[in-house]
């Protein structure tokens, strides 16, 4: 076109970003490139194969790449556990400046990585170079912080080992420095697989830290496919897994690693909603929802895939959206001008493709631009599908690609139905004029981010993650550190002898033999589990002072009231030296379910106010305090452990109420201040409804140990006490009874624990599940978790010091809450 | 055809109508300020009620149009051109003289030095400013300084910039501006009324000012940066333009914050926003600040996609500048020869 056509048509020419320096360094590389591992590129043993690597936007080749066999990838982990202790004993400042070093050279080749990202990727050059690669570095700068400032800001934590991380293809290197980052700091080796349709940006960045002299096998990465991402995930060695991807393969995670012992952070899909009120600017909403849903393709796990729209203006924003996506630029990544690229491969093109032609079969309108799109490559038009409720499968699943579904509200009471009435809860983004509506709303959707007037903002300071199947676990933020820590000398045997018996000078006798107690508590609860139908029959009358009282009758305690266990049955309990101390329900599937229910319709509990919380919790302990005598007598004819042991247990039980009432209203969140104009309110929310497995150590103090924080934080509890000790927690029923509980906060059903936990662990209403048991029951707590994806805490068949300071704390509360991320933008 | 005539801009106008046909091939018509005048319609609370504009949303739209949009080589070129067409080439100064207005009008008639032109291939196309804009005591002398180049005088008026002279002496000037051969008058608002929220004396105001204008296009200035947010600035649009504005400005360059790219977006949207109500087509005049041909090109970028392409033309678009030239014609003449140009190879204003 000459100048004078231009100027009649004002047309916008071609702007293509320029590759071929990218192209050059390719060019090097023609060999294939091999795996990174221990500081050197290495040849993989136990396989030649090589993956190739396309452009999506044109199917030019790339590069190859190895794909690593299980053989590689235990070198990887070997070269990282060799590195661990040094890299883990360095100062903070140490790792910092290495963290540093890798910020710096980031922003000195961003435009390099840019386009190799979007050569890679097929997102347009726009966001690789303003908003993906600027993340990258503003990741490395913040974690190097928190290397610097570990040492005083994390005091009692300690990094956990190699850590294997697998990462997906939609931002490829923003999900690795999300992975890294933190994991270095904290002091841990990481072996890294990236996805296998984007490996580029990954191996470009192993040189980089090369450039940097990052110490040999501080960072592996190695390439593959899916089953090198397995010979990770199932490697032995290796102490935690951090996996963003797809909902399946996060349950496949979960259930691979139930057990191990691994820790797990879990970041999946979403169907995330962005609400629309009347109120709203409608103009901007509008050119949210191009940055929610229209950013890169729409292959986000954020992206805001439901337009729920108040009905009054809904065709006003329809309109609207329409003669938006008419302006829209579809075409070749590398062109500055284009708003969408190409989708990342072929296949997610069929998966695209297929979905929507079932979402029209099942009613759906389809509606697309009238824009050019290239005809090679893989396209696909930003699309936006009315005629839809619930039940289409376009709104149920996750499409990851350019795809929104417009339904409609009323009421703002309807627009949270409608939000949360998904599987998901990855993020929301809600717009409104009235910041009343909006926070509102915000404290009721059910996901770990809310942007009020905006979507898709990120930043390394702001905690990133999801509620339900959209996993758990938080990228970013002092929270999405303790992801990649531990606490030092958390449980019984980590710590040694000096530990767990009575290296400590202070400690008194009595301590001693509270913990002699538990030991043979522990022994003796299994003997118990056998020998039960022996005893039965042949016990002899009890002179124990419990049974000089009328007949006791214990119960379940379902939604505020003693409920007979649905089967009908009770179990024996004994006192430690064989006779019997009385009998409680036998509680089965029905009884579990029921109590649920009952937690699930006390939802104010959760909302109520922390110093509403705090006060009840505060009567309990008052309560509890007044039968000192019962309770220490009750403890020493169970469990058999000395009076002054008993006593101190109860002593402490009554203190760590009076703990998490302390602690009810000041766990508080934070107020983070990303760089933009902006405050992110990081709120501690509750689980939901918490199943609590207790264990028969210290059967009182664990019993409390475990729901005060629990109900401290607002989450509503069923309970499975003690088997072999439930009488002290169904003594504890006219205790919550009389202390102002509120019907459904705790519920207690009693009977064969592991039976009950393999029945929590399979409820899809329960949220998270805590679990102290035996490592069987923690592999099954895990494994039947992968389900609903709901949170596990198990204690993989180790004890703990209840009374010690690990036995209560932020431990327990971080366990109990899930930090949700409400970011508002301000100005006028 | 009498009528043809008088639409037809300069210098199809010297020549007689059976020329019309033939010339009319070879030399492209740039500026016809011919729409007819914005009607307005009656005062609507509704409309101003129901603005809602979060600040920060806007500036996240600004803060990715750079990003998202770009012209280059013959795009940028020809994108330039059409930015000097829609310049309204000003002078408001207190030392203005004959002389100083005289040789403004000469940079109007001739924007580029005509190699330039010809190296672009669009010396056919007898390229000239948007408009002049002068006080009132410069109309004469411009409009005599332009006769016959169809270029339209505009003169700020209504006690510019303050607008705060009596209603009457308001009303007067822009009287005598329009007798004085002024087709366009700017205006500027009673700020006071938009502070206080007093809508319905803003759009009486306004509309008194439309009627003393009679056939002159008005344009109003709401002077954004003394108004205080942004959506109120939305609001002062949406009255302007009730009361009948043919183009909406943002300011008088006298104050602190003149034209801005989250302002001229809102104010825009407005005027998308008042023409699916009345179907009635509004222009927009950024002025003051924009003195970078890289800025100017955000600009037309920005009413291209939030206003659509009809928009880029000088009967619904103008630049208030008196700097912007002179940057636009070095980066004219880079585009030509490779070579970054100097402010002397051109001639002044």
């Amino acid at each position: 076109m000459n100048v004078t056509e231009i100027f009649e048509t004002m047309s916008y020419g071609p702007a293509p970003e320029q590759s071929d320096y990218v192209q050059d360094w390719l060019k090097s590389h023609d060999k294939g490139f091999k795996l990174f591992i221990g500081g050197k590129w290495v040849t993989a043993k136990s396989s030649d194969r090589f993956i190739d690597s396309h452009n999506p936007a044109t199917g030019e080749y790339l590069a190859k790449f190895t794909s690593a066999g299980e053989d590689d990838v235990d070198r990887a982990v070997k070269a990282a556990a060799k590195a661990f202790p040094e890299w883990s004993g360095l100062p903070g400042h140490a790792r910092a400046k290495y963290l540093y070093a890798l910020a710096r050279l980031i922003q000195k080749t961003s435009r390099f990585i840019s386009v190799l990202e979007t050569l890679d990727n097929g997102k347009p050059i726009r966001e690789s170079r303003d908003i993906d690669i600027p993340l990258v570095a503003r990741h490395f700068y913040y974690h190097a912080g928190w290397a610097q400032l570990m040492d005083q800001e994390l005091p009692d934590q300690e990094a956990l080992g190699v850590v294997g991380q697998v990462i997906p293809w939609n931002f490829p290197l923003l999900m690795m420095a999300w992975k890294i980052a933190p994991a270095i700091a904290a002091g841990n080796c990481v072996v890294l697989k990236p996805a296998e349709y984007t490996s580029l940006t990954a191996l470009y960045f192993a040189e980089l830290c090369a450039e940097a002299g990052l110490p040999p096998g501080v960072v592996n990465i190695v390439t593959g496919k899916g089953d090198t991402g397995a010979h990770i995930v199932n490697h032995p060695d290796i102490a935690k897994i951090a996996f963003t991807g797809s909902t399946g393969v996060g349950r496949y995670i979960r259930e691979a690693t139930a057990g191990s012992g691994k820790k797990l952070t879990l970041e999946l899909g979403g169907k995330s909603p962005y609400i629309v009120f009347e109120d709203a600017d409608i103009d901007s909403a509008v050119e949210g929802l191009v940055d929610a849903i229209w950013f890169n393709q729409g292959q986000v796990c954020c992206a805001g895939s439901r337009l729920l729209v108040e009905e009054g203006i809904a065709d006003r924003l329809i309109e609207k959206v329409k003669i938006r996506l008419n302006k829209f630029r579809v075409g070749d990544p590398l062109d500055k001008t284009v708003d969408m690229g190409a989708i990342v491969d072929p296949i997610q093109l069929e998966r695209i493709t297929t979905l929507v032609n079932k979402g029209a079969d099942e009613g759906a309108e389809v509606w697309q631009p009238d824009v050019d799109y290239p005809e090679k490559g893989c396209f696909y038009l930003p699309t936006l599908i009315t005629n839809v409720s619930p039940s289409n499968i376009v709104v149920r699943e996750e499409i990851f690609g350019p795809v929104l579904t417009v339904m409609t509200f009323r009421t703002l009471k309807e627009a949270a139905e409608l939000a949360n009435n998904t599987r998901f809860g990855l993020a929301s983004s809600v717009w409104s004029e009235n910041i009343n509506r909006a926070l509102e709303i915000a404290s009721m959707i059910k996901a770990g981010v809310v942007w009020v007037n905006s979507t898709n903002q990120f930043d390394a300071a702001c905690g990133f993650g999801g509620y339900r199947e959209s996993g758990f676990g938080r990228e970013g933020g002092k929270e999405g550190m303790y992801e990649y820590l531990k606490t030092t000398n958390e449980w019984l045997h980590e710590g040694g002898a000096s530990h767990a018996s009575g290296g400590n000078s202070n400690e008194t006798e009595d301590q001693i033999d509270l913990r002699q107690g538990q030991v043979a508590a522990r022994a003796d609860a299994r003997k118990a589990k056998h020998a039960r139908p022996a005893i039965e029959g042949q016990n002899k009358m009890s002179d124990s002072s419990l049974h000089k009282h009328i007949d006791r009758t214990a119960k379940n305690y379902v939604g505020g009231k003693q409920a007979r266990p649905d089967g009908g049955n009770s179990r024996l309990v004994l006192t430690h030296d064989g006779n019997v101390a009385g009998r409680v329900g036998d509680g089965n599937r029905k009884d579990i379910r029921n109590a649920v229910e009952a937690a699930f319709k006390n939802a104010c509990w959760s909302t109520a106010t922390a110093h509403n919380r705090a006060q009840v919790i505060y009567y309990i302990a008052e309560n509890l305090s007044y039968r000192e005598k019962e309770v220490v007598e009750q403890l020493v004819s169970l469990t058999g452990v000395t009076k002054k042991a008993a006593k101190a247990e109860f002593d402490m039980s009554v203190s760590r109420l009076f703990s998490y009432a302390a602690w009810a209203d000041k766990y508080d969140g934070l107020v983070h201040t990303p760089p933009v104009q902006n405050v992110a309110l990081a709120v501690h929310e509750p689980n939901g409804i918490m199943g609590i497995v207790c264990p028969d150590v210290m059967p009182l103090l664990s019993f409390i140990s475990l729901l005060a924080p629990a109900i401290a934080m607002g989450n509503r509890a069923v309970v499975i006490p003690s088997e072999r000790y439930p009488l002290l927690a169904t003594d504890f029923y006219q205790i919550l009874e009389t202390s102002d509980v509120p019907a459904g906060v705790v519920n207690i059903v009693t009977g064969d624990r592991e039976l009950l936990t393999e029945v929590l662990a399979k409820h899809d209403q329960l949220d998270a599940i805590w679990y102290h048991g035996s490592s069987e029951g923690s592999r099954m707590v895990e494994r039947e978790s992968a389900a609903n994806l709901k949170r596990t805490w198990v204690n993989d068949g180790r004890a703990r010091d209840w009374i010690s300071g690990h036995g209560e704390g932020r431990r327990f509360l971080r366990e109990a809450t899930q930090v949700k991320n409400i970011w508002l933008p301000y100005g006028d | 055809m009498p009528g043809i005539l008088g639409l037809i801009p300069w210098p199809l106008a010297r020549h007689s109508f059976e020329d019309y046909e033939k010339i009319v091939s070879e030399i492209k018509p740039i500026l016809i300020n011919s729409l007819p005048r914005v009607e307005g319609c009656e005062f609507h609370p509704g409309w101003i009620d129901e603005i809602k504009i979060n600040k920060s949303a806007v500036d996240r739209r600004i803060a990715s149009l750079g990003g998202r949009r770009t012209v280059k080589k013959q795009w940028q070129a020809a994108w330039l051109l059409k930015a000097i067409s829609c310049i309204d080439l000003t002078t408001l100064s207190g030392d203005d003289t004959e002389g100083r207005v005289r040789r403004l009008c000469a940079k109007a008639r001739s924007p580029v030095r005509p190699d330039i032109l010809q190296a672009l291939g669009f010396e056919h196309m007898r390229l000239t400013t948007g408009a002049v804009c002068v006080y009132h005591e410069m109309v004469e002398t411009a409009v005599s300084a332009l006769k016959g180049t169809g270029i339209p005088v505009a003169a700020v008026s209504t006690g510019f910039p303050s607008g705060l002279a009596p209603l009457e002496t308001r009303l007067a000037e822009i009287r005598a501006s329009v007798a004085a051969g002024a087709k366009e008058i700017d205006i500027v608002i009673s700020r006071r009324y938009v502070l206080c929220g007093n809508w319905k004396a803003l759009y009486d105001e306004v509309k008194a000012y439309r009627v003393a204008c009679g056939e002159a296009h008005m344009k109003s200035i709401l002077a954004t940066g003394q108004l205080g947010s942004i959506t109120k600035i939305a609001k002062a649009s949406m009255v302007c333009m009730m009361a009948g504005a043919d183009f909406i400005k943002t300011s008088t360059g006298m104050e602190g914050v003149n034209a801005t790219l989250p302002v001229s977006l809102v104010m825009i949207r407005m005027i998308r926003e008042f023409y699916q109500k009345t179907g009635q087509k509004v222009g927009y005049k950024p002025a003051g600040g924009i003195g970078t041909a890289k800025l100017a090109l955000q600009f037309l970028m920005l009413v291209k996609e939030e206003l659509g392409d009809e928009w880029l033309a000088p009967h619904l678009f103008r630049f208030g500048a008196s700097s912007l030239l002179g940057d636009i014609e070095r980066q004219l003449e880079h585009f030509v020869t490779g070579r970054y140009s100097a402010a002397n190879r051109h001639s002044m204003g």
